[in-house]
């Protein structure tokens, strides 16, 4: 493989219902800050039906140039197709990086896409930096275990692929009048393999616990035990106009539904203050919970790694404090 | 039709360390289980067995140890077991380890329907699953949460997106990866686990399943874990310590979280 002949940033520009989705413009701007470090271009992929009018706004948020595949068979993610697809176009624009977004799209043909072109991936990845020698992508995840980060590259493959989890980077801001290259591309649609055909698609009927733009989140951990632990969590965030979440051993247990989780495999949230309730802290999930103006950490272990970070520590049961709280805030509404 | 699922041996949960020297998880002295997403794609494919007839082939690659998950597997209905074990199969990440699992399966039979589970609790990045499907040049739907209707040449199922689900008509043969939705597993039938205890497991090698060992384990893999370090406190805060019993900890907290604007 000759790497020189790789060059320039790519990013998957995911949509829905033909409308671009924030991760894409999360993936502009890291996208952005590791072209201009490479003094390459950024482009973008977009595989849509009647999408090609949404190029314009890829461009105005940081884009060189934007390959448009507007198809009706490309409406909604079906994993031949886009597969196939964006390994042409790799294999054609030979990018440096590709990164796509760590969503159930991206996580469902990033994996077969590496692997046809016989190049690394790496998965959830919540921060990158390019080395301008050799132009390896340091890809940091979360490693397993407690409190280690783990930093990986991919030295003798391009292009280099990561999936980069969503509420991480900031979405890239519009610049009016920022000028870009809009390439239209086709490919043989009628002749396109496609073994698993999309059928139709089913809005969740459960509300979805949309936690990730939540101010505030009160979360439960393991230590939470029950399911009415959660619903005493719930009432304590509906007194103080707050989400609710949890971490991975509660959602494992079935007591609370995976929509819920927050942390790797979960959501990644950004609130004001996050009250961790009888979580231990393990990186896994605090990878997830962003950079809280306050923590409070209420847990019966006052060395575990969460207790350690808060801004607020309480040592004690969440079943003794959480009622305490609610009745002092009660109190103090009543006092007005 | 032959339903094989993958499975994956993983050190128990809360206590995976890793080796800061070579970047890869201690395994010496950790208690190792079958991984707990897994138990959900076996049952699934017992399910399929107990539905049209079938033969369920449990496939793991792992050290020697791994043998035990693939007897649980056994226990919980699987009908076989195969371990694809050599030294050469050492540090895989997920291409090599895809290249190598769809080495071992090609050898064992020719299989309708693949079935790993969403991900595994050590490495938790779900990715093994669309490479594999890319290695055994199958279809593949990831995030299965259900099994509408299935029948000798096509499968009808629903796979998990952000919000909401798609319904995905595939032909067969197909991989799927499967989500914690899906079912329920069952606990191992005393029956169960008398055939597992006298099942044969069968070792495959690098040259029995024909794998070109540049392509296997840490050779094979093009990523490289260049460092680790300590997550630590990325923004460290002054961490003050409610003290008092739980009427005055309730009190004082309520009084900070007021004075800074939350209730």
């Amino acid at each position: 493989m000759d790497k020189k002949l790789y060059k320039g940033v790519l990013i998957f520009a995911e949509q829905k219902n033909s409308n671009i989705e924030k991760i894409s413009y999360e993936l502009l701007n890291i996208g952005r800050q590791l072209a201009d470090k490479l003094s390459a271009d950024l482009s973008a992929v977009v595989l849509g039906k009647n999408i090609k009018n949404k190029s314009q706004e890829l461009i105005s948020r940081g884009c060189d140039k934007v390959y448009v595949y507007d198809n009706a068979v490309l409406e909604n993610f079906q994993q031949d197709i886009y597969t196939n697809i964006l390994s042409e176009l790799v294999e054609k624009q030979k990018p440096e990086i590709f990164l796509i977004g760590a969503t159930y799209t991206g996580c469902s043909f990033a994996p077969q896409l590496a692997a046809k072109l016989n190049t690394g991936l790496t998965a959830h990845v919540s921060s990158l930096e390019v080395d301008e020698t050799t132009k390896n992508l340091k890809q940091i995840r979360p490693a397993f275990g407690k409190t280690l980060m783990v930093n990986i590259i991919t030295p003798q493959h391009r292009p280099q692929i990561s999936t980069v989890k969503s509420n991480i980077f900031k979405p890239a801001v519009i610049v009016e009048n920022r000028k870009g290259e809009i390439i239209e591309c086709t490919a043989n649609y009628e002749n396109i393999l496609n073994r698993a055909k999309f059928v139709k698609f089913v809005k969740s009927e459960i509300i979805e616990t949309d936690i990730s733009d939540a101010e505030i989140v009160v979360a439960g951990g393991r230590g939470v035990g029950t399911a009415k632990g959660f619903e005493l969590l719930k009432e304590f965030a509906a007194l103080i106009g707050a989400k609710v979440g949890a971490s991975r051993p509660p959602v494992d247990c079935g007591l609370i539904p995976h929509s819920y989780q927050i942390g790797q495999t979960g959501k990644s949230i950004s609130p004001k203050i996050y009250i961790a309730c009888a979580i231990s802290g393990q990186i896994h999930h605090t990878i997830g919970i962003g950079n809280p103006d306050i923590i409070v950490a209420i847990n019966k272990d006052p060395d575990c790694p969460m207790m350690q970070r808060a801004t607020y520590a309480l040592q004690v049961d969440m079943y003794e404090i959480i009622p305490a709280i609610m009745m002092e805030i009660n109190k103090k509404n009543v006092l007005g | 039709m032959n339903i094989v699922v993958c499975i994956k041996q993983v050190p128990k949960s809360d206590n995976i360390q890793l080796d800061e020297q070579t970047g890869k998880i201690k395994r010496d002295g950790v208690e190792a289980v079958l991984n707990h997403c897994d138990e959900y794609a076996i049952e699934e494919a017992v399910r399929l067995k107990e539905k049209l007839p079938a033969k369920v082939i449990a496939v793991t690659m792992g050290p020697p140890s791994a043998q035990s998950i693939l007897r649980e597997a056994i226990s919980r209905g699987a009908d076989e077991g195969f371990l694809l074990s050599d030294k050469a199969f050492g540090g895989a990440d997920v291409l090599a380890t895809a290249y190598t699992l769809s080495q071992g399966i090609k050898t064992i039979c020719s299989a309708n329907i693949i079935i790993c589970g969403k991900e595994s609790s050590d490495g938790e990045t779900s990715q093994v699953a669309p490479a594999l499907a890319h290695f055994l040049n199958v279809a593949c739907v990831p995030f299965v949460n259900k099994i509408d209707s299935i029948d000798s040449s096509a499968i009808k199922l629903e796979r998990v997106f952000e919000n909401g689900y798609a319904v995905i008509e595939s032909t067969l043969p197909v991989l799927i990866s499967v989500t914690k939705d899906i079912n329920i597993p069952r606990i191992a039938s005393l029956k169960g686990k008398m055939n597992a205890k006298k099942a044969e497991i069968k070792t495959l090698d690098i040259s029995a399943i024909n794998a070109d060992e540049n392509r296997t384990g840490l050779t094979g893999s093009p990523t490289r874990v260049a460092n680790m370090f300590s997550a630590g406190n990325a923004h460290p805060v002054s961490c003050e310590k409610l003290t008092g019993d739980a009427k005055s900890m309730a009190k004082s907290l309520v009084e900070k979280l007021s004075a800074a604007g939350i209730i």
